[in-house]
């Protein structure tokens, strides 16, 4: 008789579906929530799992429920009286210091607390890509795990036999051979010219007779010898062994400029945030290894780690060919260009000391662009500079200036960004080529 | 002591499993006598262990996001560590399906099996509210339908559709059971004299003309037709304590499958009503079946000194009581109380003091403590049973002490301690403090204007004074005005108890 069902086998995540249907109707608490926390982390954090903290407004499961605080009267029984008597009086503990009935507050699952759970990386970018209005085809290609590759990896004694090292099992064969001393064809052939030499030369004596035993017995001895000591024998046989590999193995730099003068408020901050985090992921995608360098410039440039990037203000004039040189020295000291990738995003709002702007074009036509796989550069207007700026052509001086640049080079990007979903069409551009090469 | 024991591993398998089971059941039915349902015994991970607790413990349950709510809670509890998995989950069908956790140990596997399936499911099949009131040979077909009536719901009328009549309902599912009487059951002569006669106004009122209409316009609705047995008004019975039925039976914006939805809410409310009524009875039970079997194997030398130690260390766990002031304390544990009162019932039955003669003069030295306890499984609910067999040794033991409080005086006051004067008041106290009918508040239809403007009259009838909780009462409010599409008027009452 069998009582035992094994179920551990059975099909995961049974409640996937209800997941899902709490996931969209907390979507907007959701969402707000996922915005913050991407806002609070770092540029390279966003495709990791992560806890978010919501609202259960939205989420409430109301039930009637009694109220003893503010009316009426009960008795209820506690378990562990020490040194009370009937008569005693027990202070009742302050509203909202969470004493007393532990229960009600507890098991009813609808406090105004918070709610607090774990997200996957997956469910994140679905709310980060919504926010960023990416085509679906993008979306996927963002979220797949990068194909992988078989790479040589050394030989091993087991495999299929269309594997089989030849160099490698022959010359175990031969070493084998050579230390087991297998007699070779030539020591056979010389055994017999003297077994054939004295039988010719036999002249019947008990002398020659046993000269010609000898020899024969030695030619039996080797030949048996051959046979016993295999030419190939199992043990030498090697075989080509394979390992998975992720394929992009190469390694990218991403740059990330900014004009971090006054002009630069948060909402300029926090727009240029997103975009270099997707560029990040983007560049995730392809490269194995992507490093990120923050350079920030008001009328002269330093390279700074990422809190002071997005948090820390200066004051100054601005001066964005500072940046620009900037980059290059650090491209020189450790991102040779032939072992890296090299992407550069400049965020700005679009002003600069007169007379730069040339010198940009300059540095970026004859020194940065040869270097570069990609250079976006987004200037970041309100929304009412925007209507003003509705013609590409036209635009503060670094636009124009740039538009010559992208004019001549057709990996260097411009655009303008009011709201985070205009940053997404930056990146129609980089992912056609990605697909056409 | 006699035989070898069953194991000595830590590591369980199938084949240890069932020879424990073989023991466990021997001398469960043969010892105990107890009567269970067919035991079907299912080994799951942690992972399909979280995805039980968020479909309320059942196999199959319909999709809801609340169910998704409380996964990630779960989940997020225990990734955190602040909470273990149960090492099992029972349900109340038959055959009764218990899970066990691939986790535990040998030793507590067999404490799994003697706790659920002979324990609690001894209780399920035996106990007077489970056998009036749920179907367990039932629960299962009936889940299946309802996961696929509703998921056929979703696709014919959408998903948000669906979604806010069942909010609506769970927000009345602890007013959606019958206390007091039994659910009525149109009885098969009546159901089909029903269906021939909605047959017949449908062939009646067929007009051949309206097939000859172009697509897309629509017959104009054909008129309600009266049927005389659903009267409105005259046969509503009221007051009504069944909120979710009687808008079920009488809403007049709810169409046919909003009604099933009501109706499948429902009778889930209805299946769970025992249960919250028996959980110190229930577990107590369980663990004292679990802890009589073990010892037992343990003097038929079938597990050794270390499983007995390894089962000791988590059943003590298990029935701790935190005292009140104990950040632990989170209420009375069910276990403790209902393994405390039923071991407690054991020792009256064997070895009574005086005053356990005078308390208990039935049962003081019978002997028969199985007896006692299987009458008392059988026929009590946790109010009546610990009126009935809460004993002054064990309120000692517990160091109860009672208060009083109301609401607008700033201390409370003890009433009652464990002493003389204090034990039949005390006790008649935590009887009520698990009478679902106090702690539960009161909510009854008391009229429905379906003549005039249709406003739907609620009264809540308070006990002792104690008013709905405010800023939840008007969230259920607006869900049960959506299930019945007009005002609805919630007053509260006394119910002069």
């Amino acid at each position: 008789m069998s009582h035992f069902i094994d179920r551990r086998l059975n099909p995961k995540g049974k409640s996937l579906a209800n997941r899902q249907r709490f996931l969209r109707r907390a979507r907007a608490q959701i969402r707000e929530a996922v915005q913050k926390s991407l806002k609070d982390s770092a540029v390279a954090d966003i495709a990791k799992d992560r806890k978010v903290r919501i609202s259960t407004k939205g989420t409430r499961e109301p039930r009637f429920r009694l109220d003893p605080r503010t009316a009426g009267e009960r008795d209820f029984v506690l378990p562990g009286n020490k040194e009370f008597m009937p008569g005693d009086e027990i202070r009742k503990p302050r509203a909202g210091e969470g004493k007393g009935r532990g229960k009600e507050a507890s098991d009813s699952g609808e406090g105004e607390d918070d709610f607090e759970f774990t997200m996957t990386q997956e469910e994140i970018l679905d709310i980060f890509f919504e926010d960023l209005e990416l085509p679906n085809l993008v979306r996927t290609t963002l979220k797949e795990t990068p194909s992988r590759n078989w790479k040589r990896a050394g030989f091993t004694t087991a495999g299929s036999p269309t594997q089989i090292n030849l160099v490698r099992t022959m010359r175990n064969a031969f070493g084998r051979r050579l230390a087991l001393r297998r007699p070779r064809p030539a020591d056979i052939e010389e055994l017999e010219a003297r077994l054939d030499a004295a039988e010719r030369t036999d002249d019947g004596t008990t002398d020659s007779a046993t000269r010609i035993a000898a020899i024969r017995e030695e030619l039996a001895r080797a030949v048996a010898r051959r046979k016993w000591i295999a030419f190939i024998d199992p043990v030498d046989v090697r075989f080509n062994a394979f390992t998975e590999q992720p394929l992009p193995t190469s390694q990218a730099v991403m740059f990330c400029l900014m004009d971090v003068s006054g002009s630069m408020g948060e909402r300029e901050k926090d727009l240029a945030k997103r975009f270099y985090m997707l560029l990040h992921l983007f560049l995730k995608r392809r490269y194995e290894r992507v490093d990120i360098v923050f350079i920030r410039h008001t009328h002269d440039a330093q390279e700074v780690d990422e809190q002071e990037f997005f948090y820390s203000r200066q004051s100054g004039g601005t001066i964005v060919s500072t940046a620009l040189e900037k980059m290059l020295d650090i491209q020189r000291e450790r991102y040779v260009s032939s072992d890296w990738n090299i992407y550069a995003a400049q965020a700005s709002d679009g002003y600069t000391q007169s007379g730069d702007a040339r010198h940009c074009v300059e540095m970026l036509n004859e020194q940065i662009m040869p270097l570069c796989q990609y250079y976006a550069y987004i200037e970041i207007l309100d929304e009412r500079e925007m209507e003003v700026f509705a013609n590409e052509d036209s635009g503060a001086e670094l636009w124009r200036a740039y538009r010559t640049v992208s004019a001549l080079w057709p990996n260097f990007a411009t655009k303008r960004i009011a709201r985070p979903s205009d940053i997404f069409p930056v990146f129609r551009e980089l992912f056609r080529k990605s697909e056409a090469a | 002591m006699a035989g070898a024991p069953l194991f000595t591993e830590q590591e369980w398998n199938f084949e240890t499993l069932d020879r424990v089971y073989r023991a466990i059941e021997e001398i469960a039915l043969g010892e105990l006598g107890l009567e269970v349902y067919p035991n079907q015994i299912e080994v799951i991970s942690s992972e399909q262990m979280l995805d039980a607790y968020s479909s309320l413990g059942m196999p199959l349950m319909y999709h809801h996001w609340s169910f998704g709510k409380l996964f990630a809670r779960e989940d997020q509890l225990y990734r955190g560590g602040y909470s273990g998995l149960a090492y099992e989950i029972v349900i109340n069908s038959s055959p009764c399906i218990s899970y066990l956790l691939e986790d535990n140990s040998m030793t507590m596997q067999a404490l799994v099996i003697a706790h659920a399936a002979f324990g609690h499911n001894h209780f399920f099949k035996n106990n007077y509210l489970f056998r009036q009131w749920t179907n367990a040979e039932g629960i299962l077909d009936y889940l299946a339908f309802a996961k696929r009536y509703i998921a056929a719901c979703d696709d014919r009328h959408g998903r948000d559709e669906v979604e806010a009549i069942l909010d609506s309902a769970h927000a009345l599912m602890d007013q959606g059971v019958f206390r007091y009487t039994r659910p009525p059951r149109p009885n098969r002569e009546r159901a089909l004299a029903k269906r021939r006669r909605r047959m017949e106004h449908a062939e009646s009122s067929r007009n051949e003309l309206w097939r000859t209409l172009p697509a897309g316009i629509e017959p104009p609705a054909t008129p309600p037709v009266i049927d005389p047995d659903e009267d409105f008004g005259g046969d509503m019975k009221l007051p009504e304590e069944n909120l979710l039925y009687f808008i079920e039976k009488y809403s007049t914006v709810l169409r046919p499958w909003q009604r099933e939805l009501l109706r499948i809410v429902r009778s889930l409310a209805q299946y769970f009503y025992p249960q919250r009524q028996t959980k110190v009875m229930n577990e107590g039970c369980a663990s004292f079946v679990h802890y009589t079997i073990m010892h037992r194997l343990y003097e038929r030398g079938l597990i050794s000194e270390g499983s007995l130690l390894e089962f000791l260390h988590s059943h003590t766990g298990v029935v701790f009581q935190p005292e009140f002031d104990d950040r632990r304390y989170g209420g009375f544990n069910p276990y403790a109380l209902g393994f405390g009162m039923m071991a407690d019932i054991k020792r009256i039955c064997e070895a009574p003091t005086e005053e356990d003669r005078e308390w208990f003069p039935r049962l003081a030295g019978c002997g028969d403590w199985i007896g006692a306890l299987k009458d008392a499984w059988a026929n009590y609910r946790d109010e009546s049973f610990i009126e009935q067999f809460l004993s002054p040794r064990l309120m000692r033991e517990f160091r109860l002490f009672q208060l009083y409080d109301k609401a607008d005086e700033s201390a409370y006051r003890v009433t009652a301690i464990h002493d003389e004067q204090g034990y039949r008041r005390m006790r008649s106290a935590l009887a009520r403090q698990y009478d679902i009918g106090v702690t539960d508040p009161n909510i009854q239809v008391t009229g429905a204007d379906l003549k005039g403007d249709r406003t739907l009259y609620l009264t809540h009838l308070m006990h002792r004074g104690v008013p709905l909780h405010e800023p939840t009462r008007e969230l259920v409010c607006a869900h049960v005005e959506r299930l019945w599409g007009h005002e609805v008027v919630l007053e509260e009452g006394d119910a002069g108890l």
